[in-house]
């Protein structure tokens, strides 16, 4: 049994790892179709990625939003964590599970309705509408992951630290801040991923003159299916590694594993 | 606030009073209340409620034709198959992630969260590589003699459950993995000790104690899978419809607002339904351990 159990688990580690590995070697591809493994090598779909200019906005559109959205949901989601681990009022439970909730539900679904809100409202303005949206998909993230941490966190120590000589807010910055931050480290690692990878919700929300990365990477591939997107892709999977590594470096991967 | 200080204030305040870290939790309630809430609310309005009037158009339009059963029955057969592969081929891999340490151990999470991060576009997109009829898969398929000739994926059910597995199989492995490891290696020794069988053991030890983890597991890829968009839309084409092409069609070319809203409002019923039946489910298992 336990030879199967390893059987099935390198199989599936070559399964999971496989769509990178094609992306990565067709983004080097000479040829435009997507021949495997390609006739030659070259790099000029990465030339064309270049001069193309398509993709640069929307680059640019999706890490503000992602980077905004995060750092808006840290905010916001650490004082939730805090109020529902440190308050004594009802409904924590229940107020829990509604912020958690957005991860739970179709994505599409949530685009379509804060879509029809603000049509009804005449907001107009793709770039606000997609924070709005992303943030509703990276404040989950936070809560859940501070929450966890919070809830292991001893909160004597803050009296302790205090008992010592260490203001309130001194306390809570030298002795609450080092124990939360891999928390906030990994939630805003997976909220900034969320954000940057999403298009069920972002489909909805842009317009013609402001468009997020994955909606641009579609629009793209259903009008010229080329390598090029391959080139992009294998920028987003190196950006991925960078982040993971930071994340593992500065917390562990078998916490991120957690999550 | 030490303790001491709420001895000290206790009779002050009645315990009536709203404690004054709820204010904290504001912005963020406030903030998914009006963001996502309310308008799931008004989803729920416009899918009865147009401008000529209460109607329930959309639903009789979805349910009466028998295109609306297929759409959703698309959308049902693959989200099952995906989740029922996920959960045969994650729960070993689940287990092989908490028995293995060291560099073994790191590699397995490598490989599992590296696919996560990296993002559905980008995987969506290397599978519409992979499925083609002169690509890798037929490749291996033919080079080891399991295919004669080659077979057709792309744009096919079997391509999309594929491609669905590939994405989603993290969300069961994870789960499955931080309930397992958690479960204390002298309740097997006791079961032996005992007389059980390793069949019995796993069978009546083990199995029972994951179930946390595969619930949880089942819930997430399941409630992914029936909502998927851009995995179908790159992999299946204009032609195949699940519940989240319609909508988005019926909002974005068809311009019919009260077929989309009442689609919308079936899958969002679905979700909550998973969220519901998954969350009672966990709570059962846990009593029964």
């Amino acid at each position: 049994m336990t030879i199967a159990m390893w059987t099935i688990t390198a199989m599936v580690v070559l399964f999971l790892i496989a769509p990178l590995v094609v992306v990565v070697a067709v983004s080097f591809s000479a040829s435009p179709v997507f021949n495997l493994p390609p006739p030659s090598w070259s790099a000029r779909w990465y030339e064309r990625l270049w001069r193309l200019r398509d993709f640069w906005p929307a680059v640019r559109t999706s890490l503000e939003i992602a980077a905004l959205s995060t750092a808006i949901s840290l905010v916001l989601g650490t004082l939730c964590a805090i109020a529902v681990e440190r308050g004594r009022f009802p409904g924590r439970d229940a107020l829990v599970t509604f912020a958690v909730s957005p991860l739970m539900m179709p994505g599409l679904v949530v685009g379509v309705a804060l879509l029809q809100m603000l049509r009804q409202v005449g907001f107009r303005d793709a770039w606000m509408s997609l924070l709005i949206g992303h943030i509703v998909i990276t404040l989950p993230y936070v809560i859940r992951t501070v929450l966890a941490s919070l809830s292991l966190f001893d909160f004597t120590l803050i009296d302790a630290a205090r008992t010592l000589g260490c203001s309130y807010p001194k306390a809570l910055l030298k002795v609450m801040v080092p124990v939360l931050a891999p928390a906030f480290l990994t939630s805003g690692l997976f909220a900034f991923l969320a954000s940057m990878d999403n298009y069920p919700i972002s489909i909805f929300l842009t317009d013609a003159r402001t468009k997020t990365l994955p909606v641009q990477i579609l629009t793209y591939l259903e009008e010229t299916p080329d390598p090029t997107i391959a080139a992009i892709s294998t920028g987003l999977i190196v950006m991925t590694i960078v982040v993971l590594l930071l994340a593992d470096r500065l917390v562990g991967l078998r916490r991120i594993a957690e999550l | 606030m030490s303790t001491l200080d709420v001895a000290v204030r206790a009779p002050a305040s009645r315990g009536e009073r709203l404690d004054p870290l709820a204010l904290l939790a504001l912005p963020a309630t406030a903030y998914l209340g009006i963001a996502f809430a309310v308008p799931l609310v008004l989803l729920l309005v416009t899918s009865v409620w147009t401008p000529a009037g209460l109607t329930i158009d959309g639903y009789v339009k979805f349910f009466s034709d028998s295109y609306g059963w297929r759409v959703m029955w698309n959308a049902l057969r693959a989200a099952l198959w995906t989740t029922a592969i996920c959960l045969v081929i994650g729960y070993p891999v689940g287990f092989a992630l908490a028995r293995s340490r060291g560099v073994v151990q790191v590699l397995l999470l490598v490989a599992l969260i590296l696919p996560l991060s990296v993002g559905v576009v980008v995987k969506a997109f290397a599978w519409t590589i992979l499925l083609r009829s002169n690509g890798v898969v037929n490749q291996m398929l033919l080079a080891t003699g399991i295919a004669s000739e080659p077979v057709r994926f792309i744009f096919t059910e079997a391509g999309l459950v594929v491609g669905a597995v590939n994405i989603f199989l993290s969300f069961m492995v994870l789960p499955i993995f931080s309930v397992v490891k958690l479960i204390d290696g002298r309740l097997l020794d006791a079961a032996a000790t005992l007389g059980a069988s390793p069949l019995h053991r796993f069978l009546r030890v083990t199995v029972p104690l994951s179930m946390p983890g595969v619930i949880a597991g089942i819930a997430f890829v399941f409630s992914m899978a029936i909502s998927m968009y851009v995995i179908p839309t790159l992999l299946m084409g204009d032609r195949y419809q699940t519940m989240s092409t319609l909508i988005a069609r019926s909002y974005l070319f068809m311009r019919d607002r009260s077929l989309g809203s009442a689609v919308a409002v079936v899958l969002l019923g679905i979700a909550v339904a998973v969220v519901v039946i998954s969350g009672w489910l966990a709570r059962r298992s846990r009593d029964v351990r």
